[in-house]
């Protein structure tokens, strides 16, 4: 790392989730331990095998003026949601629309559109279906939303890379500072995945959790019982700014956002690599991209996602990259797995944590999994060191998608 | 039975209301859709998709760019 390398620092969080509205609903929240998962009572529900889901505490159609929602998918309304909370929460930074940037990814786009309209155009043509169809599907749309209502024109993008795509994005919105493309970036991820063909494919692939008769006890990671992911649906929006422009208007600071790494595994479409070598290329990378050591981590906000395969690898790795040392813990068991967004929420617990010094507990570990060095915060939230110290957030998604983003305490 | 001028007025009111946000009572018949009422192109056709189901009136594109009043919309359903 260059010492005179621009940096760049968190001015402000928006998270909409299953288990709170806002920033402070979802960490109090998690903080308390709560389930943001509950049976599902759709119409489809008797045709897939998985009868529940974390869906988000707020709708965003109660949040959202109407002829807005009309326009835009259920992943576009909890992007809006959460970025203009975002900005809000920065104190609507000043700054020329040339100079400000948009980086906002989902992992599967506006897919409930895609779906619904599919039916409309089938049952009643073409001509009934939205002008507004393309924009509320295409992948790049929460982005393109968001840029629009705050006028970003230095580049608005949409990183997708499945459950790491959150992630991603916020580690291109931190490259793009670094590169002096923007002064302020908004960046993280949304998902609006709750629907049968989504819950159907994912139980497809043998991926998602059937403990039906326990839907808040079903996202246990690293518990022995483990038996897949919890789907959960939301946002997590943060607007990261150079430290200079973030000084100069005298913003509140809640950490640095220091490093990130990326790798791919280029080992298998949807298993991850057994020895754990590409997310242990993303952790190590992302440490020397922060200029830290592993002894400086004292927190990580686990993918972990309740699978049996993928739980254990992580740690493992995590144990090899950074050490045994760090407080782990995984959100997912409360909020579910939110795929693309499940980056964006993620960092913002991870810079809670920092800035709280407290680190919410993994629930539903009832018999710890053999093969687990790390520090596992399980049945009580434990308290952070004070001082100089950093937090790291983990995703990785299918396709062997591996990022890793480093905060450090303000 | 043939909707009134009035009953059409009130549900085109309400569908612009829907989709716009604009006041139903701000659609009256004298307002242009562009210059009055801010409505764009698509929201146009919008309009013209929940029109069609509401009114059972196919309003083709041909003639949808033809109507720049509400009046002419209230005649185009009328006929």
């Amino acid at each position: 790392m260059s010492a005179n390398r621009v940096r760049v620092v968190v001015t402000g969080l928006g998270a909409t989730t299953p288990v709170g509205g806002d920033v402070t609903s979802t960490w109090t929240a998690l903080l308390a331990g709560q389930s943001g998962v509950e049976t599902l009572t759709t119409d489809w529900i008797d045709t897939v095998p998985v009868k529940f889901a974390g869906t988000a505490a707020v709708d965003p159609t109660e949040v959202l003026p109407r002829p807005e929602t009309r326009r835009l998918d259920r992943s576009e309304q909890f992007a809006m949601v959460a970025a203009r909370e975002a900005w809000q929460d920065a104190g609507a930074p000043e700054v020329a629309p040339e100079r400000l940037g948009v980086v906002v990814s989902s992992g599967i786009g506006g897919i409930t559109t895609t779906l619904t309209a599919y039916d409309t155009y089938r049952e009643r043509g073409w001509n009934r279906l939205s002008p507004f169809t393309v924009p509320m599907l295409m992948p790049n749309g929460p982005a393109a939303w968001i840029g629009l209502d705050l006028k970003a024109q230095a580049g608005v993008h949409a990183t997708v890379s499945a459950c790491a795509s959150g992630a991603e994005a916020i580690g291109y919105a931190m490259d793009m500072i670094r590169a002096g493309r923007a002064d302020v970036v908004v960046a993280g991820g949304t998902e609006a995945a709750i629907h049968g063909l989504n819950m159907a494919a994912f139980a497809a692939a043998r991926a998602m959790s059937t403990r039906n008769d326990d839907p808040q006890g079903a996202s246990r990671p690293w518990d022995r019982d483990r038996d897949g992911f919890v789907l959960g649906e939301g946002a997590g929006i943060v607007v990261l700014e150079s430290e200079e422009h973030a000084r100069a208007r005298g913003a509140r600071i809640y950490a640095y956002c220091a490093g990130v790494g990326y790798s791919a595994d280029a080992h298998h479409i949807t298993q991850p690599e057994p020895e754990g070598r590409g997310q242990i290329m993303a952790m190590t990378q992302a440490l020397t991209d922060a200029g830290i050591t592993g002894h400086d981590v004292k927190h990580v906000n686990a993918h972990a996602t309740s699978t049996p395969a993928g739980d254990i690898g992580e740690v493992q790795a995590v144990a090899k990259a950074i050490g045994t040392h760090p407080l782990v813990t995984s959100t997912k068991s409360m909020t579910g797995h939110l795929l693309g967004g499940a980056g964006g929420i993620e960092s913002v617990f991870t810079i809670k944590a920092l800035q709280d010094r407290i680190v919410p507990a993994t629930i539903n570990i009832d018999n710890l999994d053999d093969g687990i060095e790390v520090d596992l915060v399980h049945g009580a939230n434990r308290t952070l060191p004070q001082g100089d110290i950093a937090a790291v957030n983990n995703s990785f998604g299918f396709g062997g998608h591996n990022v890793t983003v480093v905060f450090k305490g303000a | 039975m043939a909707a009134t001028e009035q009953d059409i007025l009130a549900g085109l009111g309400k569908i612009i209301n829907e989709i716009t946000g604009i006041p139903a009572s701000d659609v009256t018949p004298e307002k242009s859709f562009v210059d009055d009422l801010d409505i764009d192109s698509l929201s146009m056709v919008e309009i013209a998709v929940a029109a069609q189901d509401e009114f059972g009136v196919e309003i083709p594109d041909d003639q949808l760019k033809n109507l720049k009043t509400v009046k002419d919309v209230l005649s185009f359903i009328q006929g």
